[in-house]
C-alpha cells in the first residue's frame, strides 16, 4: 500500500507548483472560469440525475405526445410522451462517462505503445509506427464510424470505439517524447548503472512525458462526447430506449413535424459542454505547454 | 519532381494493401462471427450454414483475404443482402452525391473561411478578431449533425424555401437540394479554415521580408495578399486535405439529416439493416477516399511548395 502512495507521490509535481498551475489555467483565459462553472453544473446534473428529473426518462404516455415546452414539461414532451428534460437530464450521464473514460483510456493504450516503440525501437516500433500512422490518417469520427459499423452500438462497443480512434494520436505524442527523452543524461545514466527497464520507463520516461498527454486527454473530452453525440445519432452508439443527447436528437428528426423541441434541447447541450471542455482544455494547454499559445 | 511523384504513388500501394489488412481484420476477426452479426441470435444453424457458405467464411483466412482484396481490385464486392443489387452498383449511384457534398461546402468554407482569417489577423486583438475567434469557437463545438436539423427545420420546413430530402435530379436541381447540407459543413470548415489562415498569416507577416516589401513602400494589401496569403497558403494547404476529410465524415450525418443520397446513407442503412457485403463496401469506400485524399494533398503540396520537388 505505502508502494503505491508512494509512486503517485512522485507522479505529481510538488503541492506550490500544482496550486499555481490550477491558478494559470483558471485566470490565463477569459471564459473559462464560466466554462468551469458550466461543466460542474452539469457534472451535478448528471450526478443527481435520479434525484433533478422530475420524470422518468422512459416513461411513455399516449395522452400527451409532442407537447410544447409548460410548467409540467419545461422542455414539452417527444413522440412518445416521454419528458424531454428528463430524458436529458439522464442522457448527461451518458455523455459525462464516455467524454471522462475513453480518453483515459485511450491515453492509457496509446501512451503504453508509444513508450514501447519509442523505447525499444526496431522492429516493434516499425510496425507500431506503420499502423498509427496509417490509423492517423483517418479523421477520428470516421474512424469510430468505421469500427462501430462493424462492431453495433451499445455501453462497451461504443467506449471501445472512441478509445481505438483516439489511440494513435496519443502513441504518437507519447513515441516522439520518449525518443527525445531517452537519451537525456539522467536515463543514460540509470541505464548505465545498470537500473532495470521497467523503472526506467515508469520512473524516468513517464512521469516526463505526463504534460503533453494530459493536455491531450483534456482536449479529447470534448472529442469524446462529441464522437458519443455523433455515434448516437447514427444509430451506432447509446441504444434506444437509453437516453443520450445524441440519441435524442435522432428521434426528434424523425418526429420532425411533431416538436422540434428535443432536437433544441440536447443540441444546445451538447454544444454547451463541448464548449465549455474546448475552452478549459485550450487553457490547460496554455499552462503546460506556453509554447503553443498565441 | 516525376520521380517523387512516382515515389509517391509508389508508396500508396503498401498504405492501401494495409488498408484493406486492417478493414479485413475488423470485418472478419474482431466481431466473432460474421454470421451472426449479419442474422441475428434469432437465426437458425441451416441459415448461419448457408450463409458461412456464400460468404466463403469456411475458407482459410489468408484465402478469404486473397479472395477479399481480388475483390475489391476487380471492382466485385458482393451482393446487397437486402436488395441483392450488387454492392459496387451501389456505390457507383451513391458515390457522386457525398463527393458532391463535400466539393461544395468545401468551397462555401474556403469562400467564407479564408477572408475571415485575413480580417482576423490584419484586425489582431480587435473587434473583428475576437468575433472570428468567437465564431470559431462555436463553430468547434456545435455539432454538425445539430446545426444541420436547425437549418432543415427553419429554412425548409417553416420557411419552404428549400426541399426538406432527396438528391436532386439535373445540375440546377441537384445544386438546390446541395445547399443547405453544404452549407451546414461549411459553417464548421469556416471557422477551421478561418483559425488556420489567421494563424498562418500572423507567421507570415511577421518575416523579414514583409517587414522589407513595406518599408520600400509597397501598398499593404500588395503585402498582404501578394506577400502574405501567398505564403500563408502552404500550411493551408495541408490543413485543407484534413479539412476535407473531416467535411467527409461529417457527411455521413448529414446524409442522414437531409435524408439524401451518398456513401454515408448507404453504410448506416446498411448497419441497421446488417446488411454485411454494402457495410464493408462502404467502409472501403471511405478507407479509400482517406487514401486518396492524402495522395492529393501530397500532389498539391508540390505544385504550392516548389522547394518540396528539390528534395
Amino acid at each position: 500500500m505505502s508502494s503505491i502512495l508512494e509512486t503517485s507521490s512522485q507522479l505529481l509535481p510538488p503541492e506550490p507548483s500544482l496550486l499555481r498551475a490550477i491558478k494559470g489555467v483558471l485566470f490565463g483565459r477569459p471564459g473559462t472560469i464560466a466554462a468551469v462553472i458550466i461543466i460542474v453544473v452539469f457534472v451535478i446534473v448528471a450526478v443527481l440525475a435520479p434525484v433533478l428529473a422530475p420524470y422518468d426518462p422512459l416513461t411513455q404516455s399516449m395522452l400527451k405526445i409532442n407537447r410544447p415546452p409548460s410548467w409540467a414539461n419545461w422542455l414539452g414532451t417527444d413522440q412518445f410522451g416521454r419528458d424531454v428534460l428528463s430524458r436529458m437530464i439522464y442522457g448527461s450521464r451518458n455523455s459525462l462517462i464516455f467524454g471522462m473514460i475513453s480518453p483515459l483510456s485511450a491515453a492509457l493504450i496509446g501512451t503504453t505503445l508509444g513508450v514501447v516503440a519509442g523505447y525499444f525501437g526496431g522492429i516493434i516500433d516499425r510496425v507500431i509506427s506503420r499502423v498509427v500512422d496509417l490509423l492517423l490518417a483517418f479523421p477520428e469520427l470516421l474512424l469510430a464510424i468505421m469500427i462501430a459499423a462493424v462492431l453495433g452500438g451499445g455501453f462497451w462497443n461504443v467506449i471501445i470505439v472512441i478509445t481505438i480512434a483516439f489511440v494513435p494520436g496519443f502513441a504518437r505524442v507519447a513515441r516522439a517524447q520518449t525518443m527525445s527523452i531517452k537519451h537525456e543524461p539522467y536515463v543514460e545514466a540509470a541505464i548505465s548503472v545498470g537500473v532495470r527497464t521497467p523503472v526506467i520507463i515508469f520512473r524516468h520516461i513517464i512521469p516526463n512525458i505526463m504534460a503533453p498527454i494530459v493536455v491531450l486527454m483534456m482536449l479529447w473530452v470534448a472529442s469524446a462526447i462529441r464522437l458519443e453525440a455523433s455515434l448516437s445519432f447514427l444509430g451506432i452508439g447509446t441504444q434506444a430506449p437509453n437516453p443520450s443527447w445524441g440519441n435524442i436528437i435522432k428521434d426528434g428528426l424523425s418526429n420532425i413535424f411533431g416538436s422540434p423541441w428535443p432536437i433544441i434541447g440536447a443540441g444546445t447541450a451538447i454544444t454547451l459542454v463541448v464548449l465549455a471542455f474546448n475552452l478549459v482544455g485550450d487553457a490547460v494547454r496554455d499552462a503546460l505547454d506556453p509554447s503553443t499559445s498565441q | 519532381m516525376s520521380r517523387y511523384l512516382l515515389f509517391r504513388l509508389a508508396d500508396a500501394v503498401p498504405t492501401v494493401f494495409l488498408v484493406l489488412l486492417l478493414v479485413f481484420i475488423a470485418m472478419r476477426i474482431l466481431p466473432g462471427d460474421p454470421a451472426i452479426a449479419a442474422l441475428g441470435d434469432m437465426a437458425t444453424a441451416e441459415q448461419l450454414a448457408l450463409f458461412r457458405e456464400r460468404m466463403g467464411l469456411n475458407d482459410p483466412l489468408w484465402l478469404q483475404f486473397i479472395m477479399f482484396v481480388k475483390g475489391v481490385l476487380t471492382l466485385d464486392l458482393g451482393n446487397s443482402m437486402m436488395s441483392n443489387q450488387s454492392v459496387v452498383g451501389l456505390i457507383l449511384y451513391n458515390l457522386p452525391y457525398t463527393i458532391e457534398l463535400t466539393i461544395v461546402a468545401m468551397l462555401m468554407g474556403l469562400i467564407a473561411g479564408v477572408p475571415l482569417g485575413v480580417l482576423a489577423a490584419t484586425h489582431r486583438n480587435k473587434l473583428p478578431d475576437s468575433g472570428v475567434r468567437v465564431f470559431s469557437l462555436v463553430g468547434y463545438a456545435i455539432p454538425d449533425f445539430y446545426l444541420g436539423a436547425l437549418l432543415l427545420i427553419t429554412f425548409a420546413l417553416n420557411l419552404g424555401w428549400f426541399p426538406i430530402n432527396g438528391g436532386g435530379t439535373d445540375f440546377a436541381s441537384r445544386m438546390y437540394h446541395v445547399f443547405l447540407p453544404a452549407l451546414t459543413l461549411a459553417f464548421v470548415k469556416a471557422a477551421f479554415i478561418g483559425r488556420l489562415t489567421r494563424t498562418s498569416l500572423l507567421e507570415v507577416l511577421s518575416k523579414d521580408y514583409v517587414r522589407t516589401a513595406r518599408a520600400k513602400g509597397a501598398k499593404e494589401r500588395r503585402v498582404i495578399y501578394r506577400h502574405g496569403l501567398r505564403n500563408a497558403l502552404l500550411p493551408l494547404t495541408t490543413g485543407l486535405g484534413l479539412s476535407m476529410l473531416a467535411t467527409l465524415s461529417g457527411s455521413v450525418a448529414i446524409e442522414m439529416v437531409f435524408n439524401r443520397p451518398g456513401i454515408g446513407k448507404l453504410l448506416i442503412s446498411a448497419i441497421a439493416e446488417r446488411d454485411y457485403a454494402v457495410i464493408q463496401g462502404g467502409i472501403v469506400v471511405f478507407a479509400m477516399f482517406v487514401v486518396v485524399i492524402n495522395l492529393l494533398m501530397d500532389l498539391l503540396y508540390i505544385v504550392v511548395d516548389p522547394r518540396i520537388r528539390m528534395n
